[in-house]
Formats: C-alpha cells, structure tokens, sequence
C-alpha cells in the first residue's frame, strides 16, 4: 500500500527538436508489444507512410515539410527556387506521437466494462480480456488515439457461441500501454529505450515537466522558431498529458488538437440536459391524451 | 503562410493541417446503432404512452403501446448485441454501473426497460400473473423516458464537434423523435377511433423535432454544415420531407381515415429512421474534416487569450 502510495506518475516527455525520423520507436513499440503487422504503402507524404496512430501503430512518427526558417536569426537551411532566384528557407519537422495518458481520459471515462483503467504509474491502459469492443473510447478520445481492431480473430480463439450475431474480426481496442510490462518489471519503455536522440524521455512527470521548462527557455534564448510546450499545463481541457510534447509549430500543423478537452467534461451539464427533456416528452405525450380517445 | 494543405472556413480564418487527415477517429459502431437509436426511442416513449393510456382507460391503444414496445424491446438487446461482434461480451456491460459513461448507464435503462416490457407484454398475451405483468409495466412506464433520450447524451459525450458541440440539443431532438416515432407506430396499429393521443402525439413531436433541429443546426454554425453535405444532408432531408407528410395526414385525414392514419404513420415512422442516420452519418463526416476539430479550438483558445494572444486570425486571401 505504501509502495503504490509513493510511486510517483510516470510518463514521457518528447522533445521533436531533437528527433531525427528514424522511427526506432514505431519499430521497438511494434516488436516489444507484439502488434500486429497492418499492411506496407506509400502515402507520399514526406517520409510518413504510417499515417496516424491506430489499433496497430502505437508510436507514429510525423513528417512536416515546411517553408519556414529553423531560427529567427537567420540561420536557416535554404532552398533554392526556380520561380524566385532567391533562396527559400526550409525546415523539416519530425515528431514521435504517442497516447497523451491524460490527467483526465475520455476513453477511461467512456468505458462502460471498466476495461480502461488507471494504473499505479498514472498510466491508462486498456485491459484485453475485459474490452468487449463497443467502441465507445474511439470516438471519445480528443486526440484520435484508440482505435478497434478489425484484424481476423486468432485461429485459438474460443467458438462464436452465437454464430449469426459474431463477427470474425478481433473488435477490441487497442492502444499504447506506456509498456506497462516494461515499467512493472523497473524498465523504461520500448520507444524511449531505443531512441537514438533522446528525444522521448521517460521519467517521473514532475521532473519531466521542469526539464522541458528549461530546454524551452534555452531553444528561445537561441531564437527557436516556434518553439512551445504542448500538453505540459495541469490546468488545460484534460488536466495535463502524462505523455506531453516540445513543438516548434501550432499542434494542428502535427495532426494534434490546439485545444483538446475530455468530453466527460461537460457531462454534468448534460444529464441535466437528458433529464429535462426526458420529463419534456413525458409531460409532451401526457398532454396527448387531453381531448379524449378520439 | 498557409501550409500545403491549409483550408479556407466559412469564417474566412485559416490553418495548417497534417496533410488533411482528420484529428479524431470516425466513430467505429455499424448500421445497428443509428436502428438502435430509433427502436429504442420507439421502445422508450411506447411504455410511456402505454402507461399513460391505461390511467386514462383508452385499454386499445395501452394494448396496442404495449406490444409495439415490447416488439422494439425484442430487438433492442439483439442489434447492441450484434454491434459487438462478439455476443458474449455484451454481458461485459453488466459488471459495473459507471455514471461518466452514458453507455454503461444505457445498457442498465435498457436492461431493465427492455427485461420488464417484454416480460409485461408475454405475460398479456398468456393472460396469466397479472401482479408481475402490472410491476412490469411500472418498471417500462420509468425508464422509458430515460431509454428514449439517453442515446442523445451518448453521442453528445464524444469528441465529434457536430455531437458533442449539439450537447444541449441531441437529448431533445431524441426525445421529440421518439415521441413522434411512438405516437406514429401506435396509430399503425390502433382504431382511429381509439389512436387521438397517439396521433396528437406524432404531431406534436414531428413540429417539436423541427423546431430543435432548426436551433441545433443554427447553434452549430460552420460545424453543423456537415447536415447539408453528403449522407447526412441526404437523409436529413428525406427525414423532413417524411415526418412533415406524414404528420400532416395524420393531421388531416387521421381521425376519419384508417388507411391515412396507416400511411402518415409509416411515413412518421421513416422520417424518424432517416433522422438519426442522418445524425449518425454526421458524425462520420464531422471527424473526417480537421477544420471542424481545429477551428473552433482555435477560436476558444484566441477568446481565452484575448485580442493580444499569439494567435491572430489571418483573412481568407491575405
């Protein structure tokens, strides 16, 4: 009791001012936690072809190509342009995304099997043999994170007791663990381990959040374009990420949300709002039968 | 500087997205649900109407309530149980009650709603254990009105910016629907000389739902545009076309005509399915499109931080 009592929350801070695109991390995530293998294509843009994070892909690496200087003091890689004569800067962004274990989580809120939890790391993790696969985090999740997976079952999975209402696809959720297994076991996660840049680290959130205030404050010393902290703030729609980002533009530009906030926020307001108009239509329909059968 | 793939809104603002694709996921339930939604809206106002057809003494229309109910309440387990996939994890839903999910608070409404109006209408139709049947009825006559508006609270507690943006509307426009849909499917199969509440009921919904429609879409704004595009426009419009038709027969010719009062309670009754596909496809077409994730947090952001915030509105063309 004590030990889960003085386990502090852990989570990642990643720093895209450092990261390279070498998608180690897509790599380690995928092997250490087993997922499957969810089809090879080229989408064309940039050097991303994983698209998003899904049921199969638990760290996505994004691609930004951009006209626009690394530094506001004009050291900038420059391109050269066929319709201007003059040199066009020219940055690349490259982030590691990844599940933002909110403070506050719409899909744990969601859950109506209790299969979403909280961990003793402060982590939110799904448990596989409760989910029943609604799908009711999938479109909770401000971020898009948690996803269904529609992969055949596996060939030992138990008979459909039910044929006719059964599906032959997986159905649950899936999404990152923080690697739970990892953390139990006193490892760091798969992806942080195997970054090359250190750009995703792992460690206890309140030490996170103090490192990131400073490597902010020295990029805007040395005039960083655009640099900002994103998710690091207790005090935002979901009460802070566990796992928060160093950016160098606005969020949308990466895919994220600018202001993300946990449905369940406003729910108080609209039980309140169900219940009047649940009295509404029965007040509605008793007022029907005023003039009689006919 | 807009990036390659920035959009031009409806308020002149632009942004950056990652190569279009969308922020929030699509939602992942398949057809039963939006069917859900409209027999479980049935279901609910049905026992409802039931009960308050047998205070009254109108016994046609309470039987005629009774056993559209439990006919919608038949089926309603067997879609959500379909939806999954896998049958047996339905059972999953009944092993905790959780108020921050308006799913888990749903399963026990139908749970109970559905177990007792089926339980209500077979003991009817055997004519035996009138004290079980009539405890029955009292358990679907209460949760009716939670079973026909709590799926609007579910798809209001979402991150889809047409539902969760409608979170003071979609429990009304439901109820209205399901009133309308209840009210239609007892005029179907009741005498007209017994079926006046159940008419005036479909009226009454039909305008109401109308009218909350209107205001919905009006509040949304740039993010309700989604019901004029694509399915969603599509149905929308067939489901005003229906229910206007066919309340206005039920209007007209209801009270005399058994064939009107039939045809304007199917028409009712197909108005009310194309409105929540049309409310179901919304979403789908709300998530696809980052402008309607992104600008609306961008604009509550730059009103937070006030006119001298680090985000500045560009104009559409500069």
């Amino acid at each position: 009791m004590t030990e889960t009592l003085t386990q502090p929350r852990m989570g990642f801070f990643t720093d895209t001012t450092v990261c390279i695109g070498c998608k180690a991390c897509e790599v380690a995530c995928k092997e250490w936690n087993l997922i499957p293998d969810d089809g090879l294509r080229w989408t064309g843009e940039s050097y991303d072809n994983t698209s998003e994070l899904s049921a199969n892909t638990w760290r996505h690496v994004t691609f930004v190509e951009q006209r626009k200087p690394l530094k506001l003091d004009g050291e900038t890689a420059t391109v050269e342009t066929d319709a201007a004569a003059a040199p066009e800067p020219l940055r690349w962004l490259m982030e590691s995304d990844v599940c933002k274990h909110c403070t506050h989580a719409g899909c744990l809120d969601v859950c109506p099997t209790g299969a979403l939890f909280r961990t003793e790391f402060g982590t939110v993790v799904v448990q596989e043999d409760v989910c029943n696969g609604c799908g009711y985090c999938v479109p909770a999740c401000p971020f898009g994170v948690i996803d269904q997976r529609h992969l055949p079952r596996s060939a030992d999975d138990a008979p459909l007791a039910l044929p006719l209402l059964g599906k032959q696809e997986d159905g649950r959720v899936w999404k990152c663990t923080l690697c739970y297994d990892r953390l139990k076991g006193g490892h760091e996660p798969a992806c942080a381990k195997s970054c090359p840049t250190d750009s995703i680290q792992f460690g206890e959130l309140d030490e996170l959040r103090e490192r990131a205030e400073r490597r902010l404050e020295k990029l805007r010393a040395e005039r960083w374009n655009g640099a900002r902290l994103y998710g690091h703030d207790p005090d935002d729609g979901v009460g802070g990420f566990g796992a928060f980002f160093l950016l160098l533009d606005e969020p949308e530009v990466y895919g994220l949300p600018p202001d993300p906030v946990v449905p369940t926020k406003h729910l108080p307001q609209l039980w309140r709002t169900t219940a009047i108009a649940a009295t509404a239509m029965f007040v509605g329909l008793a007022a029907a039968f005023i003039g009689g059968s006919e | 500087m807009t990036g390659v793939n920035g959009g031009i809104t409806a308020r002149g603002t632009t942004m950056d997205s990652y190569y279009g694709r969308p922020i929030v996921k699509e939602p992942v339930w398949n057809p039963e649900i939006p069917v859900y939604m409209f027999t479980g809206g049935i279901a609910g106002a049905s026992a409802v109407l039931h009960g308050l057809a047998k205070v009254s003494g109108n016994e046609r229309l309470a039987r005629s309530a009774l056993f559209v109910g439990a006919a919608a309440d038949t089926l309603n387990p067997v879609l959500l149980i379909k939806d999954l996939g896998r049958p047996e994890r339905f059972l999953h839903m009944l092993r905790m009650f959780k108020v921050t999910s308006p799913m888990s608070v749903g399963s026990w409404i139908l749970f109970l709603q559905s177990g007792s109006s089926v339980t209500s209408a077979t003991l009817e139709l055997l004519d035996v254990l009138r004290p079980i049947r009539v405890a029955g009825e009292a358990v679907a006559f209460l949760a009716g009105p939670a079973l026909a508006t709590y799926t609007g609270a579910l798809l209001a507690n979402t991150s889809i910016p047409v539902w969760s943006e409608a979170r003071d509307e979609l429990p009304w426009l439901f109820g209205t629907s399901a009133a309308a849909s209840a009210g239609a499917a007892a005029a179907v199969f009741t005498p007209t000389e017994s079926a006046g509440p159940a008419r005036r009921a479909a009226v009454a919904g039909v305008a109401a739902e109308l009218g909350v429609m209107q205001l919905m879409e009006h509040r949304l704004g740039f993010v309700g545009e989604v019901y004029r595009q694509g399915q969603a426009g599509r149905f929308g419009r067939l489901s005003k076309a229906c229910t206007v038709a066919g309340a206005a027969l039920l209007a007209v010719g209801g009270k005399r005509s058994r064939t009107a009062a039939v045809t304007g309670g199917v028409l009712v009754l197909a108005g009310e399915l194309a409105l929540r596909w049309s409310v179901f496809k919304a979403g789908f077409q709300s998530a696809r499109d980052p402008r309607y994730t992104v600008l609306p947090q961008k604009e509550r952001l730059a009103k937070r931080k006030g006119e001298m915030g680090s985000w500045q509105p560009k104009r559409a063309g500069s």
